[in-house]
């Protein structure tokens, strides 16, 4: 069974509707890359599978495990196991990074019928997944991502991702803003993640990314609707000629 | 306590100047002779001033004048109804190691004080005690800070005080244990209190307060409090104040401090229930280096109006104040902060910071702050500024999206939220004390 099917999704902020008939099918296993032009719809897309509730869902479904996705709360979504690494993660000051972890990590162990970790059971984990993504053990200390940098938050969204080992992991332009090294850093922690009963959705607007982290299949979405899907060869072709040259030639065969 | 309705003879303030006249002299013997004449400058202070409406600015949100209608009965040198040292337990900090005094509406009951054996030449009674036995110390600094004069409420209390408080730390004496203060108030009668605290720290010497207000009784309780506060040159205060009193009492917590030079004072009011509560703190550094904290955090529920109101008048150069205020509004509670600071022309080098952040979590719920500043200094670093918000959209998604119930995220945010203040209280067990019970409220 698919771990997603979204079928005709159409999704609306206000009165704009961004999602025009969106249909995606993601397997276990598997890697998905969405790229897309700035407002396409990608980081709507993310918004609606985490249970954003600022996005109305007019038309269409989503199946997660065969479940209806959209019928869940937001915490209930996680605690299935769907993880989104967020575009710009909150600052919560005065909330400690590690209790909080551990109360998210032990309310999925929970609702998965496991026992609760013990403490010292959490830290080790910790440890051990903090140093996946290079992550200072300084920072675990501290509040969440308050007074992170731009590279230390999105190596922390890794990094509780690594520690919550979600079925569907969702990475809403985890790249922008990193340098090179850091890219290449969030890239081993995904890679390293990636099983035969876990898939992935990376949105990313640059080709850049897909260099690290290579997916089984590319979409490119335009105008809420996915107008083409390829190999990771799809990617090379977008960074070459640009979104303009796919809206035109979106009925064309892909060659590189 | 008032059952059928009754039609209003009389105004507040002609009914606490006939019951002056009618315990002067006789329950409202003073201690000493010059408490006695003080007695009667203040009330006749109290008459000239009088109640002040809702066209005085610092009364503008909290009608005081109103809440004086209802007949209280001005308690004076009444007989206390009995309570009980086990009466006491609810109000104990688990593993708060503590120089133990009670006072039952207002009055310093030795039997259920436990005060223990305290550093050479400390003194922690009762001010009434206090008054005859230590004169001396109690009529240099008694009235010195709170001025009658122009303060009707500090004029209120010295006409009727009676009892509370009094704690003197000589010069150089260190007291570590801190010295706990259960305030409880019980009986069946609506009363009118009057405590009264004086706290004198010579120079060099240290002290840490902690006090709680607390009900035994569902009578309507009105407690009028003065406290002042003398910190020697170079002393150290750390006072806590912890309100928790039942849903009929309503208080005014009027603190006066006077900081001489290179002294330090913080105090942290903490208000968790009551009816009406209002905390006027006024703080003067009159010496150069003082450094001042003020930290507040307030709860509203049901239908408690909670009113800080502070003061800190920089008269002198190169002092420090800090001021933290956040708040909760829960239900239909209201909340007032209106903190001031005054940085007087000679008080160059000033740092003055203030801070009100309030959360309002229904649509009842209302918050009015006014944070002011008034700088007649031209070298001087000072910040103001208030929030007031509903919990963010954003942090709570965020935490709900790693599989934290919306209620167990609202939870931890408003508990991030009260921690900034939580923090700063420096005795552990209250602190752990505190933050556990907030906790349990917040994930109410």
């Amino acid at each position: 069974m698919a771990i997603l099917e979204i079928k005709n999704l159409h999704a609306k902020i206000e009165d704009n509707e961004i999602l025009k008939g969106l249909t995606l099918t993601v397997n276990p296993g598997e890697m998905h890359a969405i790229m897309g032009p700035n407002g396409s719809g990608k980081s709507t897309l993310a918004a609606v599978l985490a249970g954003r509730e600022e996005f109305e869902v007019t038309e269409g479904e989503v199946l997660y495990n065969g479940r209806d996705l959209l019928d869940m709360a937001p915490d209930e979504r996680a605690r299935e196991g769907v993880f989104l690494a967020f575009q710009y993660p909150v600052e919560l000051p005065g909330v400690s990074m590690m209790n909080f972890l551990k109360e998210a990590v032990n309310a999925t162990r929970e609702h998965r019928g496991e026992a609760p970790l013990g403490a010292m059971d959490f830290i080790k984990m910790a440890r051990e997944r903090a140093a996946l993504v290079n992550l200072d053990p300084s920072l675990k200390q501290r509040s969440v991502n308050e007074g992170f940098s731009g590279g230390e938050k999105k190596r922390n969204e890794i990094f509780q991702m690594a520690m919550l080992e979600p079925r569907l992991g969702i990475l809403d332009e985890t790249d922008s803003g990193l340098d090179i090294d850091a890219l290449r850093v969030v890239a081993d922690g995904v890679n390293h993640m990636r099983s035969d009963d876990r898939a992935f959705v990376v949105i990313t607007h640059y080709q850049r990314l897909l260099n690290y982290i290579v997916p089984d299949v590319v979409h490119v979405l335009v105008d809420g609707k996915i107008v083409k899907s390829g190999g990771k060869e799809l990617a090379l072709v977008l960074e070459e000629k640009g979104y303009d040259w796919i809206k035109e030639h979106a009925d064309e065969p892909v060659t590189v | 306590m008032t059952t059928a309705p009754t039609v209003r003879t009389s105004t507040p303030e002609e009914r606490f100047v006939a019951a002056f006249e009618l315990h002067e002299g006789h329950t409202l013997n003073g201690s000493n002779a010059r408490i006695q004449g003080l007695r009667k400058d203040a009330i006749e202070s109290f008459k000239q001033l009088g109640l002040p409406g809702r066209k005085d600015e610092a009364w503008k949100y909290t009608n005081i004048e109103k809440a004086l209608r209802h007949e209280y009965r001005v308690l004076a040198g009444a007989p206390l109804d009995e309570v009980a040292l086990e009466n006491l337990a609810p109000f104990l900090v688990p593993g708060l190691e503590a120089h133990r005094v009670v006072l039952v509406n207002g009055r310093f009951v030795a039997a259920l004080s436990h005060i223990g054996s305290l550093p050479e030449g400390v003194i922690v009674t009762g001010f009434a005690k206090a008054s005859e036995a230590h004169a001396d110390l109690v009529n240099t600094h008694f009235t010195r800070y709170a001025d009658f004069t122009t303060d009707v409420f500090a004029a209120l209390n010295t006409a009727f005080a009676q009892d509370g408080l009094f704690v003197y730390v000589p010069k150089n004496v260190i007291v570590e244990t801190p010295i706990q203060v259960i305030n409880l108030t019980t009986g069946d009668e609506d009363v009118l209190l009057n405590p009264r605290s004086l706290v004198v720290v010579e120079q060099s010497g240290s002290l840490k307060l902690v006090e709680g207000t607390h009900t035994l009784t569902e009578a309507k309780i009105f407690t009028n409090a003065v406290s002042e506060f003398f910190v020697g040159p170079n002393a150290r205060v750390d006072h806590y104040l912890v309100e928790d009193e039942g849903a009929n009492a309503s208080r005014i917590h009027n603190l006066k401090a006077h900081q001489e030079a290179d002294s330090y004072f913080s105090t942290s009011t903490i208000t968790l229930s009551g009816d009406l509560v209002r905390n006027d703190l006024h703080f003067l550094p009159d010496a150069e280096n003082c450094e001042t904290h003020l930290f507040g955090l307030f709860l509203g529920k049901g239908r408690m109006h909670i009113d800080n109101h502070t003061l800190v008048d920089h008269a002198k150069p190169n002092c420090y104040s800090n001021e933290l205020f956040k708040g909760v509004l829960d239900d239909a509670s209201t909340g007032v902060f209106n903190g001031k600071v005054f940085v007087r022309p000679d008080a160059q080098q000033t740092n003055a910071y203030q801070s009100n952040k309030t959360i309002v979590l229904t649509e009842q719920a209302q918050m009015f702050s006014k944070p002011e500043l008034e700088i007649y200094a031209d070298d001087v670093k000072c910040s103001h500024g208030a929030t007031t918000g509903q919990l963010e959209r954003e942090a709570i998604f965020y935490l709900r999206s790693r599989g934290l119930t919306e209620e167990r995220a609202r939870t931890l945010l408003l508990l991030a939220f009260a921690r900034d203040v939580l923090e700063q209280i420096k005795i552990d067990a209250l602190r752990e004390h505190l933050d556990a019970r907030i906790a349990a409220r917040f994930a109410n």
